[in-house]
């Protein structure tokens, strides 16, 4: 997983509350047993005019010119400004997988859904959780402006506006660890193997019928 | 010990270790794995050299992509013919305990674990799909997770957890006659909202909760995701134990005895206080169908398509307007008034047995409208379609003009043939009316089995209960 640290960059609202998982990567793109190559098809039902299918070749289909991430001023950007439960539905980890291949590393909505709030700590994007006055008013100034920026650090755990305005952000201390190092947390787990099967052993006398083989 | 909650208890049981930020290490005693969403975790662990910590509490099934008619010719399509495969492949070569897609007992994996017995009380299941909360409805502790966490459970039996909330729903009193387990889930979650339940564990307790039998509370909690929670649950009672004895992975003899003494603590302790508390009236539920492309969206079947006008949030008002012009409905036209294309009966929040008696009540002696392109009953499962057929409800379906399927995902998510085309409208027995979800451009209902069979046979939405007395 790439480090993250802080990243500069263009921000791109999508004005809508409960865009669920099905809309950032459609079904017929989980077929794939690859982590990469979803960017291509990231809201595609939304961003293009035609239907959608693996393989075809993205570059010569028609774009929707009114789908926000097809907008010239909003090319480049890599902090995604968002609405009310962002993520919810499916926990289809190819949601965060495409928003990454894509290009996105900083998500900023009011509320996510759980499941996918989790699975973009696992991909090295930093999904910001923001009042919804804040988040309103950043619907604003990115309106206003083209080419609106945001600086988002996370060492400091804050997110600052062109104008120097810094919005502080809350992150779990042991997310905030791997992200910043770019930690496998399957091997931060595995150093406490022993804890494991302590655990294990005594479970096994407490609850024995946990421990039966489905393939006995 | 202080009075502790069902989710408390199970929590604690589970625990190996906590950090000082309160990221906790839990315990996973099962792990259900399909095609769809295990590929990178099995990459992962062989890039790593690592290998399953436990593969004894692994099973695992193809679901999502698998073909309903023509399995003797195998998958047509390459790209999910080799997902296919490849978990195939991996169980092969780990070791894991397999239900492939010619197996008898193959089925959608939340349908076939509590059918097999696999999904016990006390457990923490997990499995790389959102609709894991079903087990819930056995007293177990049952989420969701990424591939990335299919990949850590795989490899360390553990997952990192931070706790959630206490929230209890409890629906008080008795149901009205014809209301199903489905009508209560989409009313609650009419009430709470798609982000109701988010950061929360939701126990459904009351009357109406316990009266429900096991398949009805599989239901309830399959749905706990669609109001925003991870896990839903239910207290254990003689129903669930009834239900598990017997069954091919339940415990026998004395461990069956110890078990069963351990299950009967699975409850809230009286006077423990919850979070969040909401309480719902049994009897005021009615008969539910949504409008638009959320599960929040819905309404009762004698009312009409909301009207965005009457929404002072702008956000909702536009989500509202939205939804209206992609489900192609106008505000203000009564519900009895649409006419779906299609019928979906199945998922894993009603492909069970009972569910498709329902259907199959209504639809006796009865034929699917002229108005309706196709009819479609996707068993949950190999051995429910067994039964089915054992008891002869093929035959009701397939003489009234439905089309009799093998048992996976199907038309719920459409990752195989069956699907909507762009504007096709459809009554599903299903979880999610996304934009999409069924298809691209499909327009999705959520209803339960009883209504979609009500809808499949006179061409529109109508109370099912004034159907059963013409």
């Amino acid at each position: 997983m790439e480090k993250f640290s802080i990243i500069d960059g263009v921000v791109v609202p999508l004005d809508r509350a409960n865009v669920d998982t099905d809309a950032i990567i459609p079904k017929q793109f989980l077929k794939s047993i690859q982590r990469s190559g979803f960017g291509p098809n990231l809201f595609d039902e939304w961003r293009y005019l035609d239907s959608g299918e693996p393989g075809m070749d993205n570059s010569s289909r028609p774009l929707n010119p009114d789908f926000v991430l097809n907008q010239p001023r909003y090319q480049g950007a890599q902090i995604l400004l968002a609405r009310d439960n962002f993520g919810c539905g499916s926990s289809r980890e190819h949601a965060p997988w495409a928003l990454l291949d894509y290009g996105f590393r900083v998500i900023i909505a009011p509320s996510f859904a759980d499941i996918f709030y989790n699975n973009c700590f696992k991909n090295g994007i930093l999904p910001v959780v923001f009042d919804t006055e804040v988040v309103e008013q950043l619907f604003k100034d990115v309106a206003a402006q083209p080419g609106y920026r945001l600086k988002v650090d996370l060492e400091a755990q804050t997110v600052t506006t062109p104008d120097g305005t810094g919005y502080p952000f809350s992150v779990d201390a042991s997310r905030k660890h791997c992200l910043l190092n770019g930690l496998d947390d399957i091997g931060l787990t595995l150093q406490h193997a022993d804890e494991i099967r302590v655990y294990e052993r005594r479970r096994r006398e407490q609850a024995p019928w946990l421990f039966m083989d489905v393939n006995p | 010990m202080s009075a502790r909650t069902l989710y408390d208890k199970l929590w604690d049981t589970h625990v190996v270790r906590s950090d000082a930020d309160g990221t906790v290490l839990i315990y996973i005693d099962r792990h259900l794995v399909h095609e769809v969403t295990s590929p990178q975790a099995f990459e992962g662990l062989r890039l790593a050299g690592r290998k399953p910590w436990r593969v004894d509490t692994i099973l695992a099934t193809p679901d999502h992509n698998v073909p309903t008619v023509g399995r003797d010719k195998g998958i047509a399509d390459p790209i999910a013919r080799l997902q296919v495969e490849t978990l195939d492949q991996n169980c092969a070569e780990f070791g894991i305990t397999e239900f492939k897609m010619n197996d008898l007992r193959q089925g959608i994996v939340h349908v076939i674990s509590p059918e097999e017995g696999a999904t016990l009380p006390g457990m923490t299941v997990v499995c790389g799909d959102s609709h894991t909360s079903t087990h819930g409805a056995f007293g177990a502790l049952a989420h969701g997770i990424g591939t990335s966490e299919v990949e850590h459970v795989l490899a360390t039996q553990c997952l990192l957890q931070k706790k959630s909330k206490n929230m209890r729903i409890t629906v008080d009193g008795k149901v009205g006659a014809g209301m199903t387990a489905k009508d209560i889930v989409l009313a609650i979650i009419g009430e709470i909202g798609t982000a109701g339940g988010t950061g929360y564990a939701i126990e459904f307790a009351g009357e109406a909760i316990r009266d429900l039998s096991m398949e009805g509370r599989m239901t309830v909690c399959n749905m706990a995701i669609e109001a925003g929670a991870r896990a839903g649950m239910v207290a254990v009672d003689d129903k669930t134990i009834d239900y598990i004895r017997g069954r091919p992975y339940a415990p026998t003899g004395e461990m069956w005895e110890r078990a069963v003494v351990a299950w009967r603590e699975l409850y809230s302790d009286a006077n423990t206080r919850f979070d969040r508390e909401v309480r719902i009236d049994a009897a005021a539920i009615r008969l539910q169908v949504t409008w638009g492309t959320s599960p929040e969206m819905v309404v009762p079947v004698d009312d009409v398509v909301p009207d965005p006008r009457q929404e002072s949030d702008p956000v909702r008002r536009e989500g509202i307007e939205r939804a209206l012009a992609y489900m192609g409905l106008e505000a203000g036209t009564p519900i009895t008034a649409i006419q779906p294309d299609k019928v979906f009966i199945g998922s894993c929040t009603n492909g069970r047995i009972e569910d498709l008696r329902a259907a199959a009540d209504v639809v006796r002696g009865r034929r699917v409208a002229a108005s309706i392109r196709q009819a479609l009953v996707v068993p949950g499962s190999g051995l429910v379609k067994q039964q089915a057929e054992q008891e002869g409800l093929d035959r009701i379906f397939v003489e009234a003009g439905f089309e009799w399927r093998e048992p996976g995902c199907s038309m719920c998510l459409a990752m195989n043939a069956d699907r909507l085309e762009p504007g096709e409208r459809c009554a599903s027995t299903s979880n999610r009316n996304f934009e999409g979800r069924q298809g691209p451009g499909g327009r999705t209902h959520l209803v339960s089995p009883a209504m979609a069979a009500a809808a499949a046979v006179t061409g529109h939405f109508v109370d099912v209960r004034q159907m059963k007395q013409e």
